[in-house]
């Protein structure tokens, strides 16, 4: 039980309460209900990658496309739109392209055996550059009138609850359905753990790992037609952002280990909230955009030693090596 | 015979013989009649043909940058001048490797559009000293070159800092202001403009003045937590519509578009400027208008180019001329552009 009791998980949850508590307290306008549900809402998209993300670390993988499909299939879509063409004609474009763009990766990964970080960091700039010349002319994809029905996606709340929230919610929900009640979600752990030694037990390590990118990028185009509605309109220069480096610390923040196989649904709501919770701090407290990056460069950093001091390298991560 | 006299018998000599002489041609041309000719015309095109021109802006897929190249490719192109885009891709240091290479390769004109203030300075000189033409758009470095286009910063944030004012009469005062980069020309200087016109003016308050880094999902936050905070603000300046639209969704999505004014700038696009001004995203916009400041690029180049002005001799501001956009003048014809790209 020392493993779970000194987790990186129950650290950052820990830092996590210590913090809200300490911003209750401090920070006038913090701790009242309109404001945290401003926080929420603020990182329900970084949350709903984070999802994605989360699931496809556990099982040892990365995907730095997912700023790419977050940004693209939502903008084609709206352009398709624009430009005339049926909603549900430009709906199903949008898919069609996710899904043919998570089964590349996928398949580049396991079956022609390419180091994930290199496939979807090249793939993701393939989509994007594919979007920018194929797609549209400008970068800022304005949300045509004739989608209005979706505004509700991420305009309206739900019992005094923002739909973005709601959507993250259900997110985390069905990735803890997906982990811990499912064999997928058993055979992740456990090809992320060790792949060679899933792979000999029998698990199908090939189409499990094609279907978690494929996962992982209907979660990322899922996540940016939220944003798109959220902000009516797709700022497809979204890709040049930091926001793959947020996910990536909400993931590792929360105790998903880069190593895969651990960490879990638990990790991914902590990294959320706490980053939910240092911008919303930040923000109130007027602080500049590069001071905000040095905090979060800065807790990754702890959060990361934290992990190597209280879970120290055996044997087994030293032979295997992280990601 | 003393110098006077000399002078007046000689002049009107000199002067009758100087008459006929001119007279000459004149007489010939009315028995052989020769049409005019406009010498300067050759000239002028042979000094276009073969030219190139390289244009380098912040964001190739952005409508600003697609609209001046539109423009500067209607009229330049026809004329014989080659155009190439380096494309910094929202990253100032592939914004400053491009111009180094171009520096190398050598073209007649770079135009280039600045990041931020600092960060082309010693490539714009130094391409200068080598013998190219530099015009900067839109956004000023702190090094001046053959030309600048583009607004008045100042005067847009005097003019954005006026409408809040008036946004604001008998209200809180409260106002935030949402800046794309605190460096880049048009941040820096339009708030020069807004603090001088908020100093007459106490009764205005900043409650927020944050970068956004021209990121419109955190515009978006960044505004969320200041109208949570400050459910009484007044106003709202941004610093380019296209990011600004991030404002708007979160004055939209607090229930109080109409109550919070959103007083922005922009290329004044038709869908991007009188479409979101009409349908009550923006409150104000100050426009200045892209194909006019294409028209203008477009003299420069010319001039610089038929002149044979040598390279860093000139140094010239052209300022665009503002547009205000209102509900009510947003369906002015000529007020927005379309899209030409």
């Amino acid at each position: 039980m020392r493993d779970i009791k000194w987790s990186q998980q129950t650290i950052v949850a820990a830092l996590s309460v210590a913090l809200f508590i300490g911003l209750s307290v401090t920070l006038p306008g913090f701790l009242t209900g309109p404001n945290l549900l401003a926080l929420l809402q603020s990182v329900a998209v970084l949350g709903l990658l984070a999802v994605g993300m989360g699931i496809i670390v556990i099982g040892r993988g990365i995907d730095l496309s997912m700023i790419a499909t977050l940004a693209i299939p939502p903008a084609l879509m709206l352009q398709m739109v624009q430009d005339g063409h049926d909603p549900a004609a430009a709906f199903a474009a949008a898919l069609v392209l996710t899904l043919i763009f998570g089964l590349i990766n996928g398949w580049l990964i396991t079956y022609a055996d390419v180091p994930a970080l290199f496939v979807t960091l090249a793939s993701g700039i393939f989509l994007s550059g594919l979007g920018q010349v194929a797609f549209f002319s400008i970068d800022i994809v304005l949300w045509p009138a004739r989608l209005d029905a979706l505004n509700w996606l991420g305009q309206s709340s739900l019992l005094g609850m923002p739909v973005p929230v709601i959507v993250f919610a259900a997110a985390v929900a069905l990735m803890g359905l997906i982990l811990n009640r499912t064999k997928l979600g058993r055979f992740v752990y456990a090809s992320g753990d060790n792949p060679a030694t899933a792979r000999i037990s029998g698990i199908p390590t090939r189409p499990m790992t094609v279907l978690i990118y494929v996962f992982g990028a209907m979660i990322g185009a899922f996540a940016g037609l939220v944003m798109a509605a959220t902000l009516n309109t797709m700022p497809t220069r979204v890709f040049n952002s930091t926001l793959i480096y947020d996910v990536i610390l909400v993931v590792v923040l929360g105790g998903i280990g880069l190593s895969g196989g651990r960490g879990g649904t638990s990790s991914v709501l902590i990294g959320t909230l706490l980053i939910g919770m240092l911008l919303n701090a930040m923000t109130l407290m007027n602080a500049s955009f590069s001071v905000q990056n040095l905090v979060k460069g800065f807790i990754l950093l702890t959060a990361v030693i934290a992990d190597s001091i209280i879970n120290p390298r055996n044997e087994e991560t030293a032979q295997q090596g992280d990601i | 015979m003393s110098l006077f006299e000399r002078v007046r018998i000689v002049k009107p000599l000199k002067f009758s013989i100087a008459i006929a002489l001119a007279m000459t041609p004149l007489l010939a041309s009315c028995g052989n009649p020769k049409p005019l000719e406009d010498k300067s015309r050759d000239t002028a095109y042979s000094s276009f043909k073969g030219r190139t021109v390289a244009f380098l802006p912040i964001l190739f897929a952005n409508d600003l940058a697609q609209g001046w190249y539109a423009g500067m490719k209607s009229e330049l192109e026809p004329l014989g001048v080659r155009l190439e885009v380096r494309d910094a891709n929202l990253s100032t240091s592939v914004g400053a490797q491009a111009f180094t290479r171009l520096i190398i390769e050598k073209p007649d004109v770079i135009v280039v559009q600045n990041p931020d203030l600092s960060a082309y300075v010693r490539l714009i000189q130094r391409a200068e000293r080598e013998g190219i033409h530099v015009i900067q758009v839109n956004m000023q470095s702190s090094a001046g070159s053959a030309g600048f286009v583009g607004p008045d910063w100042v005067e847009i944030g005097r003019r954005q800092a006026n409408a809040a004012i008036d946004a604001c009469k008998a209200r809180s005062g409260k106002i935030a202001i949402v800046q794309g980069s605190l460096t880049s020309a048009a941040n820096a200087y339009s708030m020069q403009g807004i603090r001088a016109v908020l100093q007459g003016h106490p009764g205005i308050k900043i409650v927020s003045n944050q970068a956004a880094e021209w990121d419109t999902s955190k515009a978006k936050s960044i505004t969320q937590a200041v109208l949570r905070q400050n459910p009484d603000l007044c106003a709202v300046l941004g610093s380019y519509d296209g990011m600004d639209l991030g404002e708007a969704a979160a004055i939209k999505e607090a229930g109080l578009t109409g109550k919070v004014a959103l007083i922005t700038s922009g290329g004044g696009s038709r869908q991007g400027a009188c479409d979101q001004v009409k349908n009550g995203t923006f409150t104000t916009y100050f426009a200045y208008d892209v194909p006019t400041q294409a028209q203008q690029i477009n003299t420069i180049v010319k001039l610089l180019l038929s002149s044979g002005a040598k390279p860093g001799t000139l140094k010239s501001v052209t300022y665009t001329p503002l547009r205000r956009i209102t509900a009510s003048s947003a369906d002015q014809p000529g007020m927005c552009w379309s899209q030409i790209y």
